[in-house]
């Protein structure tokens, strides 16, 4: 069971108000997490990765396991501790204010 | 008695203003979808309790939001908008070549007669359509394919799509406007399209100033009994055209400056005519820091300020291209929204106005639904 975080404005539009929990094949990846997240919630497609290439959003990051993993490629396996539930990854929209 | 719905899209969600047709008491809900970026709400002319939101910002993309019940409750609807074959270049501000990049949508256009079928018109500019109320959407080729796509250039807001009118008596017949590359005409329903700028001079931004394309035109309006007469807020320039589009002249006239982004006609006076003078490209707030709507009831030329009620010192909000809106009502009412979050209303075609609400998030755009 693979534990998502999601920033606030994409957990309004996802309807949920934690983490969403995904059951996803091994090996554990960035890109099957995304695909079973984006199949859980259809609505947020286009608003992490952008329709068509697939690539992430400029201004979205992903991490996980403490290491910032945006830059990885999809079928990058995913550390141990999020692949196995124990920590979360992370879907975190860049940092703006002040 | 009747009544209106002003649907007002802010910097940080948009929010419903309701009254009866008095327009004296307002009721406000909001904000729905609060924190996005709201561009543009919009209701269908054949069903009023449909309304479509584009919702946006730059971390999450874009979205379009959908109501069946006059904004209760909304729903998702689609929000792919991928441009038809390969996209090619335009201008960016430099004259390089720049990829065209969807960044989100700014107008939203229903059609008059059929509550499935809206156009909405984007950045980077091009015109989509959808005809199963908004759940897919599909490119109108033509326009970005017309020849002069290549020359276009971002205005300082974007290269957006802006303006979208549709000939009440003839729905082929189509005019869009793009900042900056001007106005586009269309007798097919959308699949060609014609320049249509002859008349617009624009010096400082261009290298010819009557250049067949390449004009930041802030906006169009038009009223529906006269659908060839065009009024236009250019970046500097108000223009009328008699000939739907073909050619321009001017009537700025007496404008104390005729730089600005709004423009709208009477709904029962097709030859009355409003704009917000701004002071100029450099300086986005109004002359002489007094907010005043200027009223032509010549089609033009002949200009009167409209101050009762509106702040006459010390005032320094712009009102954006869409931000100005009728009603159908009798009197005519008048809306006004602000970059510093006021709406302003006129339930006299102008003469007087008073705010609906003073606090809101900077405004981006104002509609008005006139409601059986």
């Amino acid at each position: 069971m693979i534990r998502v975080r999601l920033p606030a404005h994409l957990r309004t539009l996802a309807q949920v108000t934690g983490e969403i929990h995904l059951d996803v094949a091994e090996p554990v990846t960035i890109g099957r997490v995304l695909d079973a997240l984006e199949h859980r919630r259809p609505v947020l497609r286009g608003s992490i990765r952008e329709h068509g290439t697939q690539r992430r959003r400029p201004l979205v990051r992903y991490f996980a396991g403490e290491r910032d993993v945006s830059h990885e490629p999809p079928d990058t396996p995913l550390p141990a501790s999020v692949a196995a539930g124990v920590e979360p990854f992370l879907v975190v929209g860049a940092i703006a204010g002040g | 008695m009747s009544g209106v719905r002003v649907l007002v899209g802010t910097r940080k969600g948009a929010f419903i203003l309701t009254s009866d047709g008095r327009r004296e008491q307002w009721g406000i809900a909001g904000p729905l979808f609060g924190g996005w970026e709201i561009y543009h709400v919009q209701g269908s002319p054949a069903d009023p309790d449909r309304l479509w939101a584009a919702q946006s910002t730059g971390w999450f993309g874009q979205l379009i939001q959908r109501s069946h019940d006059g904004g209760a409750s909304w729903e998702p609807v689609g929000n792919e908008f991928r441009y038809d074959g390969m996209p090619g270049t335009h201008q960016w501000y430099d004259g390089t070549p720049h990829p065209w990049e969807f960044a989100r949508v700014w107008h939203l256009a229903p059609a008059l007669d059929d509550p499935e079928t809206l156009y909405a018109g984007v950045e980077d500019a091009g015109l989509f359509r959808s005809v199963d109320g908004g759940l897919t959407w599909h490119e109108l080729p033509g326009l970005r394919g017309h020849g002069s796509g290549s020359s276009w250039q971002p205005g300082a807001g974007g290269m957006c799509l802006h303006t979208i009118l549709v000939d009440p008596t003839d729905a082929a017949r189509m005019v869009v406007a793009i900042s900056a590359a001007g106005v586009f005409r269309s007798e097919d329903g959308g699949e060609s399209w014609h320049a249509a700028n002859r008349g617009l001079q624009s010096e400082g931004y261009i290298p010819d100033p009557d250049a067949e394309v390449g004009h930041c035109v802030h906006k169009l309006a038009v009223h529906p009994e006269r659908p060839d007469v065009l009024f236009m807020q250019k970046h500097w320039d108000v223009m009328r055209s008699d000939d739907g589009g073909q050619s321009w002249r001017e009537v700025s006239g007496n404008l104390p400056s005729d730089f600005g982004f709004p423009i709208a006609v009477h709904a029962h006076e097709p030859d009355t005519v409003y704009v917000v003078p701004i002071t100029s490209d450099a300086e986005h707030y109004p002359p002489d820091a007094r907010l005043r709507v200027y009223r032509s009831r010549t089609g033009g030329g002949e200009w009167e300020p409209l101050t009762t009620g509106l702040p006459q010192s010390h005032c320094y909000v712009n009102v954006l291209r869409d931000a100005m809106a009728v009603d159908a009502l009798d009197p005519c009412g008048l809306y006004v929204g602000t970059t510093g979050g006021q709406v302003y209303a006129s339930a006299d075609a102008g003469d007087s106005w008073h705010p609906i609400v003073r606090d809101l998030p900077a405004v981006l755009s104002v509609e008005v639904q006139t409601l059986p």
